[in-house]
């Protein structure tokens, strides 16, 4: 073989991953990452469309000096932060008796998956319908003779809380994150379990010391996925949530949408410190999760 | 299996397995039932437990031209479609080169990838909705489309990469040593091979389209209407029987889709084992 053929192929085959990679990692970093850069110049005071192009902090330091910005913020995360850690608790817990095999497993694992492809807003619905004041469970309860009236039902609906917000995500995540651990114990398999039992484990020793430390880095990743999901989205708080405080993308979105222009850099400077707030908070999560793990 | 599976893992006491499965009847059949006889009810008021009267109002509203659902229905359907084709094409290779191959940066462009699904897309969302506005694609399907795959591509990845990489790449090495062209490796080895994890992920990223609400919102602008956009009004204005109605045409889809999946779902590792790995 001569060299001119063989630098071609190394050059052919030097060039094949990134041809393949390209056409999806181009499409997420130009529209993402654009976007991204579009709305971090608009916050910081580039704005040409309304004659803005000089260099300003002024946006974050109105959003984040405002009372009313951190209070959104601490609704946002606590009710990211409830439904993450009841998605993973939950799903574990369901995932220990699913994934055994008794009369009507079947049946009960299909239930289970229901909820994944379920758009959030139909789940919405349906929580909206029960737990009203005058929703089904209320019914239920004032034929029991618990209650009389819809206000003797606790509001759970537009209430502070956001009780509906938090039942509505975990109707959707708990099956989310469930299915990845079954996946996971089904691929580790029962050898490890067995093992443990010969040597004497008891039940909650082989769940402590087995079982938890092989799902572990799948509940870990999962929950990262549902808790950027729920910090970041939209439609579920708007419609069960109170208008105020209302959870910080309502907020960086009604902003933006309002007639007068001049409020788009805040809403784009909202957006940017819910994003920066997600990271650090899923960095930190990382760190501390690995060194638990270790 | 010579293990008896009673036996072979104690870890959950009966009371608490009947515990968990009625949990998991009540939680998410009650919901969808509430729903489905709503959409059936005339006259339901407080307090009683069952309609006290039922008719199809709703219903023959939904299926009207001024409920807009059958507008919204097309458009939600065509889309998601164009998606799914988009996500499958720029999605395929990039799968196959992440869940195959090793390469210097891997880690970076895998962190790259998921960066939609990490970071909140509300900014990025905003922004692209003043780049799509000088680019005459707001109002559009196409820039409607676009829009969506930033969440479609990375969850068609994560999960294709999986498959790919369950599979390996010894099947095909046979049969190119055995003289098979690259044509014929695909259709004949490599396709037969990932084309259920493909049907999956497809169908998941068909959903993810399906039930995407602020992105259309923005980027449609409020006269390209999809089916979510259709609904959210009813929601809140609180007309429950129409409401709920419309909600169940728009979860038909996602029961299609659990109805062929569920068996691969909770068989196949590699499908849902893709999202513990980030």
């Amino acid at each position: 073989m001569t060299d001119a053929p063989m630098t071609v192929r190394r050059i052919r085959n030097g060039l094949k991953i990134p041809l393949m990679l390209a056409p999806a990692l181009g499409l997420v970093v130009l529209l993402f990452g654009g976007g991204i850069l579009v709305g971090l110049g608009q916050s910081l005071g580039y704005f040409p469309a309304i004659g803005l192009t000089d260099f300003t902090f002024e946006n974050y330091t109105t959003v984040l000096t405002d009372r009313n910005f951190l209070m959104s913020l601490w609704l946002t995360f606590r009710i990211a932060f409830i439904t993450t850690v009841l998605s993973s608790v939950f799903a574990i817990a369901f995932t220990l008796v699913l994934r055994e095999k008794f009369a009507g497993s079947k049946i009960t694992t299909f239930l289970f998956q229901v909820p994944l492809p379920v758009p959030h807003l139909v789940a919405a619905s349906g929580i909206i319908l029960l737990i009203t004041q005058s929703g089904l469970i209320a019914r239920i309860a004032t034929a029991a003779g618990l209650m009389e009236t819809p206000a003797d039902f606790p509001a759970l609906v537009f209430d502070k809380g956001g009780v509906a917000i938090i039942l509505s995500f975990l109707w959707k995540e708990i099956p989310f994150v469930g299915l990845v651990v079954l996946a996971i114990l089904q691929s580790v398999g029962p050898q490890y379990e067995e093992q443990a039992r010969t040597l004497g484990a008891n039940a909650r020793q082989r769940f402590r010391y087995v079982l938890l430390p092989l799902i572990m880095p799948g509940v870990m990743s999962t929950s990262i996925i549902v808790f950027a999901f729920t910090f970041a989205n939209y439609e579920i708080p708007l419609l069960l949530g109170v208008r105020f405080p209302s959870t910080l993308p309502v907020v960086a979105f009604r902003q933006y949408q309002d007639p007068d222009l001049a409020l788009r850099p805040q809403a784009m400077a909202i957006s940017i410190v819910l994003a920066v707030v997600a990271m650090l908070l899923l960095i930190a999560y990382r760190r501390l999760a690995k060194a638990a793990v270790k | 299996m010579s293990v008896n599976p009673e036996q072979r893992t104690g870890l959950v006491p009966r009371w608490a397995r009947w515990i968990a499965v009625t949990s998991i009847v009540v939680f998410v059949l009650v919901p969808i039932g509430t729903l489905v006889i709503w959409s059936f009810a005339f006259r339901w008021n407080f307090p009683n437990i069952l309609p006290t009267e039922w008719g199809l109002r709703a219903w023959s509203y939904t299926a009207s031209d001024s409920s807009r659902v059958i507008e919204g229905l097309w458009n939600s359907t065509r889309l998601a479609l164009v998606v799914t084709l988009m996500a499958i094409i720029v999605g395929l290779p990039a799968s196959r080169a992440l869940g195959q191959h090793e390469f210097r940066g891997k880690t970076t462009v895998e962190w790259l990838l998921m960066m939609p699904i990490i970071v909140p897309a509300l900014v990025a969302t905003m922004g692209i909705h003043q780049i799509f506005i000088r680019l005459r694609l707001t109002e559009t399907l196409f820039g409607v489309a676009l829009v969506h795959l930033i969440p479609a591509i990375p969850y068609f990845v994560l999960v294709m990469a999986s498959v790919f990489a369950n599979y390996g790449t010894a099947l095909e090495d046979t049969a190119r040593s055995l003289g098979a062209n690259r044509y014929k490796v695909f259709r004949y080895v490599t396709f037969p091979a990932i084309s259920s994890g493909l049907l999956v992920a497809s169908m998941f990223t068909f959903l993810i389209s399906w039930g995407q609400y602020v992105t259309t919102l923005l980027i449609g602008g409020g006269t390209f209407v999809t089916l979510p956009l259709v609904l959210f009004p009813f929601l809140s204005g609180g007309n429950n029987s129409t409401a709920a109605a419309i909600s169940l045409v728009f979860v038909a889809p996602a029961i299609v889709v659990l109805v062929m999946t569920s068996r691969q779902l909770s068989r196949d590792s590699a499908l849902m084992g893709g999202f513990g790995k980030l």
